[in-house]
């Protein structure tokens, strides 16, 4: 289970959110929903540890968020794709993964394939759109063995098919037991979602 | 693979296929040394005696040049974060950056310091002397220059804060090593510089992937 107890966030002179307290029981997609400049970012970065909350305190499974047990099962989508220009998609889905836990390149190639990028493994990136660089990131995702997935903006740029290639892998994940937290401004079809606003 | 072998090779192939970020420090090196024998003086006798400082001081602002590149793009893109949340060590992941970083620029202005050593007249020793001290240094310069570096990450324009930070501290490294040259071109013994110079490599060595790191995390929040 993922706790989170009596956050507070602050950036500059504004109070994002103060004392907030939710849990995330194995199974659940929770989406962040408020306006813009509400926090929803700065939550998600809280919980994926590269943000220190300015009170309060995560934890999963009762491991605090600097723990390796934590981290190992955290995977967390960010506004950036991570990806190089300079590399090909196989080299940096390699690398990307292999930050988590390294992945046979088959395993890879085959997750390319799932988010629509048959062909593309040696493409550089440079050559690819907005979406398809997001769905490189996405493939990376989809073989990670993070239980907790955080996704920010994980719709940004894909098509509707890619939305649908999404929510299907966060619903079978979720089904498996892992946990999805999310943020979006788009609708999302997504059953059994429990919303958090900020 | 191993991470730390697969970001050493990583940075080495983006700037493989990105050169100008590798070839514009040394060209600086190459070009601002290359002008002094026309500035000053072609004589031999007035070239050999600043020879030294000349080649140090270039391949010191050289590194500097090239510091920016060092985190500049993994932070634009999103690689960066993803270093940090990552359950490997990040002073380990980034001391395999700042060795691409000193295969990439350490590495070719020690090769081509023999050459414009022989431009300003210095003696087949003294080049020895001067290679050394550059060997010992120049890894030094990256380790220290990576602090810097992560330390102005986040910040835009931001070159002269850059040399600001870092230059204080190249200070003493640059003292060194032309002095060890300057005496071994009198025959002097040098052996106290250049156990100096390995130290401050030790020191940094041990030190700033781990500062590094820490100014890393608090750049990126």
């Amino acid at each position: 289970m993922l706790k989170v107890t009596n956050l507070s966030c602050q950036r500059g002179y504004n109070q994002l959110f103060s004392n907030l307290n939710f849990n995330v029981n194995t199974g659940d997609i929770l989406r962040i929903t408020g306006a813009n400049g509400s926090g929803k970012t700065s939550l998600l970065k809280i919980l994926a540890g590269l943000n220190a909350p300015e009170e309060g305190e995560t934890t999963f499974n009762n491991h605090s968020v600097k723990s390796d047990e934590y981290q190992n099962e955290v995977f967390y989508l960010g506004h950036l794709s991570a990806i190089s220009a300079e590399l090909t998609c196989i080299e940096n889905l390699e690398f990307l993964t292999g930050l988590n836990k390294s992945i046979d390149q088959h395993l890879l190639i085959e997750s390319l394939d799932q988010v629509g990028l048959k062909g593309y493994e040696d493409e550089y990136c440079a050559k690819l759109s907005a979406g398809q660089k997001r769905r490189v990131i996405l493939a990376g995702l989809f073989v990670s063995n993070a239980k907790i997935w955080l996704l920010d903006e994980p719709f940004t740029a894909l098509d509707p098919h890619g939305v649908k290639i999404v929510e299907d892998r966060i619903s079978k994940h979720c089904a498996q037991g892992g946990f999805c937290l999310f943020t979006t401004h788009q609708d999302s079809a997504l059953p059994n979602q429990k919303v958090l606003a900020l | 693979m191993n991470i730390y072998l697969q970001t050493f090779k990583r940075d080495l192939r983006v700037a493989i296929r990105n050169p100008s970020s590798v070839l514009n420090p040394l060209l600086f090196f190459v070009i601002s040394v290359s002008l002094f024998p026309l500035a000053i003086s072609p004589e031999a006798s007035t070239l050999s005696q600043i020879a030294a400082g000349i080649i140090w001081v270039a391949s010191m602002l050289a590194v500097l040049l090239s510091l920016n590149a060092l985190f500049h793009h993994d932070f634009e893109n999103g690689v960066l974060e993803q270093m940090v949340i990552s359950h490997h060590s990040l002073p380990l992941l980034i001391l395999c950056k700042i060795a691409a970083h000193w295969i990439l620029t350490g590495i070719p202005i020690i090769l081509l310091s023999p050459l414009l050593g022989l431009f300003l007249f210095l003696d087949g020793e003294s080049v020895k002397v001067l290679m050394l001290t550059l060997l010992l240094a120049t890894p030094s310069l990256s380790l220290i220059g990576a602090i810097g570096a992560s330390l102005i990450v986040g910040i835009k324009n931001s070159g002269m804060l850059l040399s600001l930070l870092i230059l204080p501290l190249y200070i003493p490294i640059l003292i060194f090593a032309s002095s060890a040259v300057s005496q071994a071109q009198f025959d002097l013994e040098i052996s106290g510089q250049l156990y100096f110079l390995a130290t401050i490599l030790m020191v940094s060595l041990m030190g700033a992937p781990f500062v590094s790191a820490f100014a890393l995390k608090i750049s990126l929040e």
